[in-house]
């Protein structure tokens, strides 16, 4: 969706009816207008392309996503199921996992599921980040990719596997020696995930 | 047919030779003569405040359209942010988490339910992720970096469409008005300003080589002096720059070194038309190149071959040299490297801080609602960029001279610069940011991951130490 489609978006007719509705149809979170617009012209912004998607290089052209040591997990929850580029909606979907708690109150109605940002949502979004097969299970080696990434070079790989064991220990419940998602909401059940894993967004 | 299109041809001639008298000695007087003597007859204020109000009536006038018909604006998304961002540190976010969320207790048995106040002895949580996590959505959203690199986004419309994406028929009279408006831009603005850009560079390369002939001394000194200002003054109301100067009385003085915040490279214009500087650059070919070497005829400028410019201590050398001999100007510099879009300053390289002696700092901001000045390099080239600055309405900007600074004693080069950079940060109400203005081009350095990673080891390692101590 380009400068164009972004020009037929503003041109978008609503009637005072069913302004909701149509909106729903565009988009998939309610977000308010002027936040959907400033998401969209900084998704414009980062789309140096100008192909209307964004690709794994556009993001890591913003700095402070690069040295961030999990920088590239996140990206990664961006593209699902190995597609390279990504639009404006799927840009949506990975961002609305963060919106607070507390919105959904006003569209009860409109909610149909589980929304994006419940509790359980935004934990599989970071089991995901560990989880990078896919196979529903965070196994030691898993883990261990994890760590890495956060500590570099600067832990040994006995103390790390040390870390990595101890935490599978506690963790697992049933014996396999991995993580499944429920031992993982589990141990993090006395987290404020609501509010660690949300972005307050301004109006 | 001779004696038919005489008639009309004699009068064409005489309309042709008049209109061009009469435009001629207009902008003799009324632009020539006073950029010669540095005077102003305030056309250039009025015109200002005119239009001010047009664009305040334009952008009124368009949103009440788009209410009426029911549309959404576009709304630019630097202003203010997006997002509302708490400033925690890595280990204050840790420690919250921890302590809420810990179902360890103090001495490492494994029980479940007690809650450890003290976070110092637990060790990896699976919890950790979140806070790198929550960072990197949140720079995903805003950052503070990509946005310096592009034109600042405007609130009110001034009637340029590149700065406008609302831009639909809304109103009758909003596009007859917009249409005026290329019409003047384009038919009368550009044309005057590219005679007044042609006159004055021309006559800056004559009167220079002209003056390269005289010997060295007060005469020749003077002369070029009067020169360059007169020269640069009239460049200056070619691009209809209107500049306000503060503090004067700290302006650079001879064996100092004057650093500015960059955004283009009308900059020097702007402050060479205030006060006689020497430029330091590299030397270009094609006209630049020409108007580069007449210059330095004049009086001495400080340009390097493209070989020399790689080599730092040369150019620490020949800029120190420079700086020592008081008779000469104060040298002019912008240590960002790069142009940046005027919300912020960013990294100053520390090259020129490391000569020893004086340093005036000067804040340069721009008034973004009159024309937009940032060189945007990746998406324009130089001819481009000026034929959009002469078709922008007005130049507008304010120039602070702020107090001189000098190194102090235990401060290291990076530190005098950063200290520098606060100073003018401060005065031109732009952001100050550590990040380096080549990231415009170049990625990011790992080092900065890696600071990330060593503190967020420290945080479990720390934990380790006291287990075995326990």
């Amino acid at each position: 969706m380009g400068l164009q489609g972004w020009r037929n978006v503003l041109a978008l007719k609503t009637s005072k009816n069913n302004n909701r509705a149509a909106w729903q149809r565009a988009f998939p979170v309610p977000l308010s207008h002027s936040q959907i617009t400033r998401l969209y012209s900084r998704f414009h912004s980062l789309d140096k392309g100008e192909n209307g998607a964004l690709s794994r290089e556009d993001f890591q052209r913003i700095p402070e996503l690069a040295i961030n040591p999990l920088g590239d997990r996140i990206i990664n929850a961006f593209f699902p199921e190995g597609e390279d580029q990504a639009n404006f909606r799927g840009f949506m979907r990975t961002l609305a996992h963060f919106r607070p708690v507390e919105d959904n109150e006003k569209n009860k109605d409109l909610t149909s599921g589980e929304p994006l940002n419940s509790r359980t949502n935004k934990l599989l979004f970071a089991f995901r980040l560990y989880d990078l097969d896919r196979d529903d299970k965070i196994s030691r080696d898993e883990l261990l990719q994890v760590l890495r990434m956060m500590v570099g070079v600067n832990i040994s790989d006995e103390q790390l596997g040390s870390i990595a064991d101890r935490t599978i220990q506690e963790a697992d419940t049933n014996g396999d020696m991995c993580i499944s998602f429920s031992e993982f909401i589990k141990v993090l059940e006395k987290v404020d995930v609501e509010q660690k894993m949300s972005i307050r967004f301004l109006h | 047919m001779g004696p038919f299109m005489s008639p009309f041809n004699n009068l064409l001639c005489m309309l042709l030779g008049i209109s061009f008298t009469v435009w001629f000695t207009l902008l003799l007087v009324f632009i020539i003569v006073p950029a010669i003597f540095g005077l102003s007859f305030g056309i250039r204020g009025l015109y200002m405040k005119t239009l001010l109000k047009v664009f305040k009536w334009a952008t009124v006038r368009m949103e009440r359209g788009a209410k009426e018909k029911n549309h959404l604006l576009y709304k630019p998304y630097s202003l203010n942010g997006i997002i509302a961002k708490e400033p925690t540190s890595l280990e204050e976010e840790l420690k919250e988490i921890r302590r809420n969320g810990s179902s360890r207790d103090l001495d490492g048995s494994a029980s479940s339910t007690t809650t450890g106040p003290s976070p110092s002895t637990s060790e990896f949580e699976m919890s950790d992720t979140f806070y790198f996590c929550r960072r990197g959505i949140e720079s995903i959203v805003d950052d503070e970096v990509t946005k310096r690199f592009t034109a600042e986004e405007l609130e009110s419309w001034n009637l340029l469409t590149r700065s406008n994406y609302n831009f639909q028929h809304i109103s009758t009279r909003l596009t007859v008005l917009w249409g005026l408006g290329v019409v003047i831009r384009y038919g009368f603005l550009l044309p005057l300003r590219l005679t007044l850009a042609i006159t004055g560079v021309s006559l800056l390369v004559v009167f220079t080589t002209m003056i390269g002939f005289l010997p060295n001394g007060r005469v020749k000194h003077f002369l070029s002096e009067k020169v360059h200002l007169m020269c640069y003054r009239i460049c200056v109301r070619a691009l209809t720059a209107i500049i306000t100067y503060h503090h004067s009385e700290n302006k650079p003085k001879n064996g100092g070194i004057c650093v500015a915040n960059h955004t283009s490279p009308i900059d020097v214009i702007i402050l060479a038309s205030d006060g006689c500087y020497a430029m330091v650059g590299q030397i270009h070919g094609g006209l630049m190149g020409l108007i580069q070497k007449s210059m330095v005829k004049a009086c001495p400028h400080i340009w390097f071959e493209r070989s020399e410019v790689k080599d730092r201590h040369l150019v620490a050398k020949r800029l120190s040299d420079h700086v020592k001999d008081k008779s000469k100007l104060p040298i002019l510099i912008f240590p960002e490297g790069t142009c940046i879009n005027n919300t912020s300053v960013m990294m100053f390289k520390k090259g020129s801080f490391e000569i020893a002696s004086t340093v005036y700092p000067v804040a340069i901001k721009y008034d973004p609602r009159f024309g937009d000045a940032f060189w945007n390099s990746s998406k324009f080239g130089m001819v481009n960029y000026l034929l959009r600055m002469m078709s922008s309405w007005a130049i507008v900007c304010s120039v602070w001279y702020l107090p001189p600074m000098s190194r102090q004693e235990g401060e290291d080069a990076v530190q005098f610069a950063n200290r520098v950079k606060a100073a003018i940060a401060r005065q031109g109400g732009l952001v100050d940011l550590l990040w380096d203005g080549g990231l415009k081009r170049g990625k990011v350095k790992d080092t900065f991951k890696e600071e990330q990673q060593k503190l967020y080891s420290k945080i479990l390692v720390g934990t380790q130490e006291n287990r075995s101590r326990s």
